[in-house]
């Protein structure tokens, strides 16, 4: 009862907090427990950017941004309890940087009107705005990876898979799921033999996994991993000597974290990307003068360049764009979590405006529309270099087999649309 | 002084045998009832509910049902998030196959077919006990999980293996899905609590309440008084793991809404659900509730306290959580094994003596 009352007195102090003057983005980080290596760069990342606008812009159109943490430690529990204490603080949008937790707040965040943003994770067929209308995974998703992934190979292999054997060790969960479905397709349609391999949370555990790929010897492996089971995973293939330059991670699969503790014996491993590795760009100079050097990186600073804490450097750029996307449209500089919806919705990013912000070919150019929620699934190869410690781009941005993917996004969402009576919505 | 028996005559033997004997227990037990159903339905909020109120009623419900199974029969269980699991598989199966039917019934049933797979994972405690026992309903959890994951009918062939909860209602109020207003989940959840807690309380006090005890006790001797520990085990398997099924629905399809099953049902929800009886106190329902408060509101006040006022890094006060609420823990068993139920009795006896303890 005490302990009752004593939250009382908290959360009526919660609720008397400040007004909103500034553009929220609440960051549902996850700095703690099995998939913190993953989750602290991307957070840094995410705060940095807003850090820097606020310093050398004095915020966006302004206003300045304010980036709300929440811990959610990648549990689900936690990231309900995030959301709810998050919301009241005008919130603009969600990334909550974990698929499990996307799933609960697909339906919350369209029934409270915030969006939400899954940069390369979450629901696939999210990207038909028509059925998903607060929900955006663009630049690209967890299908566009797959197809990616093979259209990768079949480059490689001179188009033509057929007979070849690829295995998918994925996180056994919807996020390592996701990729099979699109996978079964692409295996009928180009007749390469698909062997899933799951690995439960949090991954540490493969040794099984990695005997049968041993005996089965594919002449591909492909990752959906996450957190610890990444190294675990890059490990095991160096032990059983896999060739590491068929062994492709999907785009979380592919940070120094995952490779660095497997040492030499990673060098040549791959991973899919949508944005650029490094720090070569323009706005790093500007992220050092007025950030890292000024001592106002968040967390321990040691995360600036890696290919993670780019992810959370993209994610905000692509958040805060949307915010001037919507601070245009509205007119208004102080714009609320409707007006940062539309923001999303016509968001159009252009080679010419990466290079305004600093980034030239960082990341593709995309545009979002009301029946297009995920931009213009480009999706790239890296390849790790375990002498210099350093990715690099080894395939352009591509176009992935949107006549695969179509198909499966429209089947997917019409489910969705049909359990949840959402009509069409644009047009 | 006001807490005692002393001119609380009884007059028929109801009167005496009451769960509340005492006038002001008495009065104190219908304040919080009245608190509950009267006062904090207006005044709920979706952070209070979600964050808050939500999981405690629906831990609450979880706590009596592994009370029931290893506090008063003494058979230890590991499998509590397996058959949250199957409450939970169970009342999506429902909800998708039976649109129109009530969400009150639907959580029944699916705490009734978790009652079914409970008395048959129950079976082995038969012939093994103690650590063993403890060992097999483990199975139960790992087998429960894994075929949760494996067989793709049970999340109905969809693509992410997640089960979602449609939205449902009760006489027209939507109870799940985003746009369950915050009273009416809240209210759901407690009738259920309520419910559960009434029944649970009037089973271990009679009859069957008995039998569990005995068996608990020494089992040797309840079979020679004449105990049938078929009987005793079985039904408080199936008790303790309708109840579980119950808080496992709840935990779905009012609370969550999106379940995975591993991440959310493994083994750490068997262990958290433990740890609230035996903090709470073994053998005591008030204990469920107790300890179900205690692993749920403290986390959340740390974190309320730490990040949001003191204004820490998050990272700094999830550690800090595990850190303090493990060492209390370890205090709580240390000065009080018996947990926050015998914590409560004892300050009952004081009071009862107050001011005057001679």
């Amino acid at each position: 009862m005490k302990l009752k009352l004593a939250t009382v007195a908290l959360s009526a102090a919660m609720a008397a907090g400040p007004v909103m003057a500034d553009l929220v983005f609440p960051s549902l980080s996850y700095r703690t427990g099995p998939y913190a290596a993953g989750g602290i760069p991307f957070a840094d990342g995410y705060a940095d950017y807003f850090t820097l606008l606020n310093e050398r812009d004095g915020g966006i159109g302004g206003v300045p941004a304010k980036v709300i943490e929440c811990e959610t430690g990648y549990n689900t529990e936690k990231g309900v309890e995030c959301y709810e204490s998050t919301k009241g603080e005008g919130a603009l949008v969600y990334q909550p940087l974990s698929t499990g937790i996307t799933y609960q707040l697909i339906p919350k965040t369209t029934a409270d009107g915030i969006p939400m943003h899954t940069m390369g994770y979450g629901r696939t067929s999210a990207k038909n705005g028509d059925v998903f209308s607060h929900t955006f995974n663009y630049p690209a998703n967890y299908w566009d990876g797959a197809s990616g992934a093979i259209n990768y190979l079949l480059e490689e292999n001179g188009g033509d898979l057929s007979g070849k054997k690829v295995a998918l060790v994925y996180h056994n969960s919807a996020y390592g799921k996701e990729p099979i479905r699109t996978l079964e397709e692409l295996s009928a349609k180009h007749g390469f033999e698909l062997v899933a391999l799951p690995v439960d949370h949090p991954g540490q555990e493969q040794k099984s996994q990695w005997l049968q790929i041993r005996r089965e010897r594919p002449d591909f492996v492909l990752m959906w991993g996450w957190g610890v089971m990444n190294q675990v995973a890059v490990q095991e293939a160096a032990n059983i000597r896999y060739p590491m330059e068929n062994f492709i991670g999907i785009w979380w699969s592919g940070s120094e974290n995952d490779v660095l503790p497997a040492g030499e014996a990673a060098n040549g491993f791959k991973a899919l990307t949508f944005h650029n590795v490094g720090s070569d760009f323009p706005l790093y100079d500007d992220l050092n003068k007025y950030v890292v050097d000024a001592g106002k990186a968040a967390g321990a600073g040691d995360q600036v360049g890696t290919v993670l804490y780019n992810r959370g450097l993209y994610a905000a750029m692509l958040a805060a764009e949307a915010a001037k996307k919507a601070q245009e449209i509205s007119g208004n500089a102080d714009i609320n979590a409707s007006d940062m919806r539309d923001g999303m919705e016509a968001l159009e990013i252009t080679e010419a405006k990466m290079a305004e912000l600093g980034l030239p070919n960082f990341g593709p150019a995309f545009s979002v529309s009301c029946e297009n929620h995920g931009g213009d699934a480009l999706v790239g190869v890296t390849q790790w270099d375990a002498a210099n410690k350093t990715w690099s781009l080894i395939s352009e941005f591509k176009s992935t087999d949107g006549d695969v993917i179509g198909p499966l996004i429209t089947e997917d969402s019409s489910a969705y649309a049909s359990e949840n009576n959402i009509g069409a919505r644009c047009n | 002084m006001f807490y005692r028996e002393a001119g609380d005559f009884k007059t028929s033997y109801t009167d005496d045998s009451q769960t509340f004997p005492i006038k002001f227990d008495r009065y104190r037990y219908y304040v919080v009832l009245a608190v509950a159903f009267g006062i904090v339905p207006f005044i709920i909020n979706d952070y209070w509910a979600n964050a808050l109120l939500l999981p405690f009623l629906i831990y609450a419900i979880a706590a009596i049902g592994l009370n029931i199974l290893v506090g008063y029969c003494g058979q230890v269980s590991l499998g509590t998030g397996g058959f949250m699991a199957v409450g939970a598989y169970a009342c999506y199966k429902l909800m998708t196959a039976f649109p129109d039917v009530s969400m009150f019934i639907h959580v029944l049933l699916a705490g009734g077919v978790t009652a079914i797979v409970g008395v048959l994972f129950g079976l082995p405690s038969l012939r093994i006990k103690g650590f063993y026992l403890a060992v097999a309903t483990l199975a139960a959890q790992f087998f429960l999980v894994w075929l949760f994951n494996r067989v793709p009918w049970f999340y109905n062939y969809s693509a992410s293996g997640q089960i979602n909860a449609p939205e449902r209602d009760v006489f027209g109020i939507i109870i799940t899905g985003p746009n369950a207003p915050a009273w009416a989940t809240y209210l759901f959840c407690l009738i259920f609590l309520a419910l559960c807690a009434v029944l649970a309380r009037n089973l271990t006090r009679g009859t069957t309440g008995r039998t569990w005890m005995a068996i608990r006790d020494m089992d040797i001797a309840a079979e020679i008084i004449g105990v049938n520990p078929l009987k005793a085990k079985l039904t408080a398997f199936a008790v303790s793991s309708f109840f579980i099924g119950i808080a496992g629905a709840l935990f779905f399809a009012v609370y969550l809404g999106a379940v995975e099953v591993g991440e959310v049902f493994g083994i750490q929800k068997s262990f958290l659900v433990l740890f609230m009886i035996i903090i709470g106190g073994l053998g005591s329902i008030f204990g469920s509730f107790a300890g179900a408060a205690f692993l749920v509101l403290l986390p959340v006040v740390l974190k309320v306290v730490g990040a949001d006022m003191l204004g820490w890094p998050t990272d700094i006060v999830a550690h800090l959580q595990l850190v303090i609420v493990g060492a209390l823990i370890i205090m709580f068993l240390i000065l009080e094994p018996h947990g926050l139920a015998q914590l409560w009795r004892v300050a009952k006896e004081k009071l009862r003596l107050w001011p005057f303890p001679h």
